[in-house]
Order: C-alpha cells, then structure tokens, then sequence
C-alpha cells in the first residue's frame, strides 16, 4: 500500500497521472454512453422487464391469499382430517360474498388447477349465497352445493396457503402436489409435458445433425470454389432465407402431402404404389424435414465464414508431408472448422428447440415440440403460470447448454465471421 | 550426364492455366544432388508454377518432370516424398510444434521412440528444443519460419523446396535465416529448389541461381558469373544496380565490339549478345566499375560527364550524372576523402574498361 502511494506518478503539472487519464477519458464514457442508451433503454422496457415480469408468475401465487386472506389464517390451523369448523365455513362464506367479481373469477381459476370442479363452484356459490341471510353457514353450503361438504375441495386449497408455489414448475414435468403438498406423478392420462421435452431435444438434435450433414459439404464447396461459381450457390443459400417463412412451410406441405408432389412422383416412377402413399406431413418427420431446410442457412453461413478463412496451403502442406487427402482433410481441415461447426450447430439447436410455427402448421399431432403447448396455455387456457414455467425450464436448459458448451468448447471459439 | 547431375529433370515442361497463355514455356532445367539451386524473377514469371509443378500441385501441360530418374508427373504430392517450406509457413495452429513435427512421421507409421528421437534431432538442428510443446501463434516469426524448416526436414525428404520462406520476415531476421538456412543446407547436404523474387537473397545462399522472366529461364549460373557477365538485358538489369547505355553496333572485332550512341559517342565493349553491325544494342555497365578522375590510364573509355545528383548513403555516395546522352547513370563513390570533393554541376572524366561494358540485346 505504502509502495503503491510512492510509485504514484504525476503529470507535469502535479495532478495524479491516474485522475488526469480519468479526466480526458470521461468525455468519451460520456459518449459511448449516450450512444448505447437508447437502444439500452429500449430492451430494458421491451425485453427484459416483459420477460421477468412473465417469469416471475411462474412461482406467484399471490392473487389467491388476496381473495381469502382470512380463511387461509385459519386454515393454517386446521388438522385437515375431517372437514373444517362452522368458524372457518363462515369465513369463507363472507370472503365469497364480498369479493370483487373479476378477483374472485381469477382466484377460481387458479382453485381449478389444483382440483378441477372449484371454477364451478364458486361460480354457483357466488350466486345462490346471496339468498343465505344468516348462519350457521356450514349446512346451508353444503345446501347449495354438496362438494362443500367433501374434505378433497378444502383439501386441495391447501397447495394455494403459500404465496410462492413449484406447483407450475411440477406440473411442467409431469408432476403435481397431493392434498398434503406431498410431489407426486400426474396420473397417466395427464402425462403429457415429459414426452414433449424429449421430443423437442430429440428433434431438435437431429434437425441439428441434419444441418451439419447437409451444410458442411455446402460451405466447403463455398468456401473452395472460384468467386463465380461460389456466388451463384451463395445466392441458391440465401434465397430461402429471403422467402418468407410461412411460404416455405406451406411449400412443404405442398410438396410432402399424400397427393403431393413428392409422393405422386415416386407413383408416377413406379417406385411405390398408388395405395401405398407415405405419411410424410403431419408427423414428426414432417417437422424434421421441414425444419431442416428452413435452419439450414444458419448452419451454412458460419461454417462458410469460418472456412473462408483456413488457407488452402494447410491441406498443400499435409499432403506434402505425406497425408493421404482423405485424412488430411480429417487431421488437418476439420479441427480448424470447429469453431464454425460450434457456432452453426449451437445457433441451430437454439433456434430449434424454441421453434413454433413450423411444427405447428407440419407437425400435426406427433410433431409438435414444447413451443406448442406453451402457445397453447398462453391463448386457449390462460394457465400463464404454466406458460412461465415451461418458458423458464426452456431458458434454464438453453444457459445450462451455453454452460457446458463454454466448458467444453470455450466460448471464444465461437466464430461468425 | 550422370545420375546425380540431374536428381531433379524438367524435361520440354510447359504449363498453362487456361489454355490461351503459356505461364512456364518449354523449360528444360536439371538439378544436381546436393545443390542449392534458387529460382529467381518478378512475380508472374513462372518461378512458382515451376515449384508447385515440381510438388506436384500443378500438373505439367506438357513434358515431364524426373526425380532421381523416375518420371514423376502422375505420382499424387503426398506420395513424392519432397519436403516443402511455404510462404507463411502452413504451420498447422491447431497443433503444437511437437505434434506438426510428428505429422509427417505418423503418417508414415513409424513408432513412438522413434518420432521422438527425429523430433528432437529436427528441433535442436533449427534451436528451438525448448518449444516442443509451443503453439505455432505463440511464435515469434522467426521461430515459425524455423519450426516449418524443421517440419519440412524431421521426415528426411530426398528434395526440399522453399517458396519465398522468408518474404514475411523483418530485413535483418531474413538476413540472419538466410545464414542459418544456408548452413543447415550445408551441414545435411540436402538438394533444395528456392524460389525467391530478393536478388540479394539469391545471390547469398545459392550454388546456383535461374532467373525466370516470361516463362522462360533467361539466364542459369551461379551467382558471381550471374552478376560479372548477364548474358542479356534483363538479367543485367534484374540483378544488382545497372547502367544501361542505348545505342547501335558501329563494328565488331572478335570478342570486343565499338557501340556508337544516340549523342555520337564511341564506346569500346565486349561482344556479348549481339550478332552484326548496326543492330540496336544496350550496354550494361555496373556502377562500381566506373572511377571518377582516373589517376592511371588502364581505362579504354573515358567521357566527360556532368554531375546531376548527390545521394549521401553513408557508406557511399550515389552519384547520378550525364554521360553518352544517358542522365540516368549512376556511379558509386565510395565516402572518402576524394568523393567529398564533388558537387552537383561540375565536370569530371568518368572512365571505365572495354571488358566491363557489355554490349548486350536489346529488347
């Protein structure tokens, strides 16, 4: 410390030389600063606030404890072996009728999740508890409707106690509270998400595979050939990537229909028979293909731009020092491209597993990745809680692979250009 | 001519790229075992091609190409056995210095303890023993251009070629490589093609040197016969620093001719490259082996020349005057006492000796 303070350097006129830099560089801070804020700005309030905003209801579970705040004080009290006290049917009888209609419809929906058939029920006791003047209110509920009376409904409401709730997140992977907030399987015939998961990783790993099999050869044969002939298939890899992408799904379905182009050539060649016309749309090959060919530029741009720069005296050399072309190509070309292979494959996947409208409009039932059923809670059941926990599992899962791809491969060798 | 006069045969080699344009044009060329023969001309002149064809990267249009008397032109470049340097070196990156030294001996499938033994023995020929385990980036230049020579040598080729191995190093590295490439060559004794478009370059490590202009060798010496006695035009002028005087044949007597100027002047030459009286002919003269004010009389030309320019160089004063009409000659005077003595505009006899102006072609 002493040390630092005598070695301390000074400019000519006695100022620190440190506070005299700080000095002549605070303008241009200033500058760079002012030129990134708009768009800094910009993403903050339409990206990453929207986003946070959505995934933090993936865990809130605040809305219920508004709606009945007192029943949940002494539910927290109740053994929950038989049904609850007069005391605590009163309670609730009072919330339902004094609260407001719109927060009590949200509440309900949210009940529903945890056991189906409490929408409906607070519906018909919202309406017919205005004839009940006074208690004790436990019977005349049970009156209105007899689920009042069964332990599973009060049971269920023990899941919502907590503001903050996994509940999403359990039933993203097939999983859910019991009555006594104890993690078990959904039943059989609600397991729907794990498959999915799997599907979208398996689809999206072979669509990655697929591209670097069929882009490699492509972005060599870019890399290698003389400009006139490489800009013509230049242009024959981007022209897709200018046609609009709903286009091109169609065009799929065109071409892979069961009387489609595809089929109706191999009847027409005699390869196959009329009647036996192959399913190629509306499954899961349907998706593969199709995503295939629209992700394909994203694999074919970074492998050319980093093949454009090995030098073609690497090869002269190896095969000068006695490589035979094949491994040449294998010992010597190939380590240098994995910088591209990397970037193509990681942007690929990223791109795949996030993938929507393709599968959708191709996928038809077997087809469908993750995406789907998030648009689908988004729009149809307005269940965003499970909307933002599907979403974070997917984020969750997109870091952990940039992790361990940093890891492994390093992230500097990442390479666009 | 024996076996080892021609380890390397080119035999009526020509090469074109597109059918229309010869880039190397009837090249008959042999290469004695052991020589250290450079290839040296301006950028386009076919040296290059010569070398990849040789490589075998390029395929002969025409004629064929001997190693050792056996034709070559359809064994494929990684079967030839011939160790090249190239211009940036093609050091593998993604590979330690260890492992592109052992590139070329696993290919071959020699086992273990020995690719250890050559590597070490290539590695400590060039000094670099300590850098095994280096990457090729972080080299200096200098020690990638050593590391490739190293490369090139660990597997024991029978022929190294280099292409301008030290264009992309500073003046004094280059100087300093083309010492240590020299005595490598020296000490293994290894035949080795260098193509190179650096005279000085040239003139300092061959046994002999073949300067290529148009496809065609021009001229095939070695380096002191190459520089006293250009047998035409371009040699004498691609080659050191050159006075060339125009003019035409006035008459010939045996080896020595008279050359009259376009001023009118009679200079006494030597017949190189000229056939009769009255051709237009170019007279190339060093510029060292002019004196200024001779003190003796050897001299069978002696002019009077005006002095037009004075570049101080140290070591010498490069003196640019008018003379027989030409105000582009030069003459170096050495930085003594006398060369101080003189000023632009002033007059001085300029002399020099039949034998050292050459009446050579002129193009």
């Amino acid at each position: 410390m002493n040390q630092a303070a005598k070695a301390e350097i000074l400019t000519t006129d006695g100022i620190p030389l440190k506070v005299s830099l700080r000095r002549a560089e605070r303008i241009n801070k200033f500058r760079a600063f002012a030129l990134v804020l708009p768009l800094t700005l910009f993403i903050i309030i339409t990206f990453v606030i929207p986003i946070i905003a959505m995934l933090t209801r993936s865990v809130d579970d605040k809305q219920i404890n508004t709606v009945f705040p007192k029943t949940f004080e002494l539910y927290k009290q109740w053994d929950r072996k038989e049904l609850p006290t007069e005391e605590m049917y009163a309670t609730m009888f009072g919330e339902i009728v004094n609260a407001d209609k719109r927060a009590i419809g949200k509440a309900s929906t949210r009940m529903n999740y945890s056991k189906s058939g409490w929408k409906s029920l607070i519906k018909k006791s919202k309406r017919k508890f205005k004839k009940i003047k006074e208690g004790p209110y436990k019977e005349q509920m049970i009156a209105v409707d007899k689920r009042w009376g069964e332990i599973g409904f009060w049971k269920a409401l023990g899941e919502m106690a907590d503001p903050i709730t996994f509940g999403y997140f359990l039933n993203a992977v097939d999983l859910k509270y019991d009555s006594n907030k104890e993690i078990i399987r959904q039943p059989e015939n609600r397991r729907i998400y794990n498959y999915t998961w799997y599907k979208t990783v398996k689809i999206s790993v072979l669509v990655t595979l697929f591209c670097l099999i069929l882009g490699y050869p492509i972005a060599y044969l870019l890399a290698t050939l003389p400009l006139k002939y490489s800009n013509l298939l230049m242009i024959f890899v981007l022209l897709p990537f200018w046609t609009s992408l709903l286009v091109r799904t169609v065009s799929w379905i065109i071409i892979l229909m069961k009387k489609g182009v595809f089929n109706s050539i191999l009847v027409w060649a005699g390869i196959i028979a009329d009647e036996n016309r192959m399913q190629l749309i509306y499954n899961e090959t349907g998706t593969l293909i199709a995503m295939t060919q629209i992700l394909l530029p994203f694999m074919v741009l970074p492998l050319y731009a980093v093949m454009k720069t090995i030098s073609p005296t690497y090869m002269r050399a190896a095969l000068n020092l006695g490589a035979h072309p094949m491994h040449a190509f294998y010992r010597i070309y190939m380590p240098q491209t994995v910088p591209g292979i990397s970037a193509g494959g990681l942007l690929v996947f990223v791109l795949a597993i996030g993938y929507f409208i393709t599968p959708e409009l191709v996928g038809g039932a077997d087809g469908q990745l993750i995406g789907h059923w998030i648009a689908y809670h988004l729009k149809s059941t307005l269940n965003w809680g499970l909307c933002a926990a599907l979403g974070t599992i997917l984020l969750v899962v997109m870091l952990a692979l940039y992790w361990v791809y940093n890891k492994v491969v390093g992230i500097e060798n990442i390479k666009l250009g | 001519m024996s076996k080892t006069d021609s380890f390397v045969k080119f035999e009526k080699v020509d090469k074109s790229y597109d059918g229309e344009v010869l880039v190397v044009k009837d090249l008959n060329l042999d290469v004695a075992q052991g020589e250290f023969l450079t290839l040296l001309g301006p950028s386009g002149s076919g040296k290059t091609t010569t070398l990849m064809m040789l490589a075998g990267f390029e395929a002969p249009t025409n004629g064929e190409i001997y190693l050792d008397g056996d034709p070559i032109s359809s064994i494929p470049p990684y079967k030839r056995g011939i160790g090249m340097v190239f211009q940036n070196y093609a050091l593998f990156p993604h590979m330690t210095v260890n492992e592109n030294l052992s590139f070329p001996l696993e290919v071959r499938k020699l086992n273990k303890s020995d690719i250890k033994d050559k590597i070490e023995k290539a590695l400590s020929m060039v000094e670099l023993e300590e850098f095994g385990n280096r990457m090729p980036l972080q080299l200096s230049g200098g020690q990638q251009q050593r590391v490739a020579l190293a490369r090139a040598l660990v597997f024991e080729p029978r022929l190294i070629l280099m292409d301008e191995p030290l264009g992309a190093l500073d003046k004094k590295l280059r100087e300093q490589m083309q010492y240590e490439i020299k005595h490598i060559h020296e000490r293994i004794g290894i035949t080795v093609v260098y193509v190179t478009h650096d005279q000085s370059e040239a003139l300092t490590m061959s046994n002999r040197i073949a300067v290529f202009d148009d496809g065609v060798i021009q001229q095939i010496s070695t380096p002191d016969i190459l520089y006293e006695k250009p047998e035409n035009a371009f040699v004498a002028q691609f080659i050191g620093e050159n006075n060339q005087i125009k003019g035409k044949v006035q008459s010939i007597n045996g080896n020595n001719c008279v050359v009259k100027t376009e001023a009118g002047e009679e200079i006494k030459a030597l017949k190189v490259n000229i056939n009769s009286v009255g051709d237009k002919t170019i007279i190339s003269l060093r510029p060292e082996r002019v004196e200024i004010n001779p003190t003796n009389s050897n001299f069978e030309n002696i002019f009077q020349a005006k002095i037009k320019e004075l570049i101080y160089l140290g070591d010498h004063i490069r003196t640019r005057v008018e003379v027989c009409g030409d105000d582009q000659f030069v003459v170096k005077v050495p930085n003594t006492y006398k060369g101080a003595e003189f000023k632009e505009g002033v007059t001085v006899k300029l002399a020099w000796k039949a034998t050292d102006s050459r009446a050579l072609n002129s193009r």
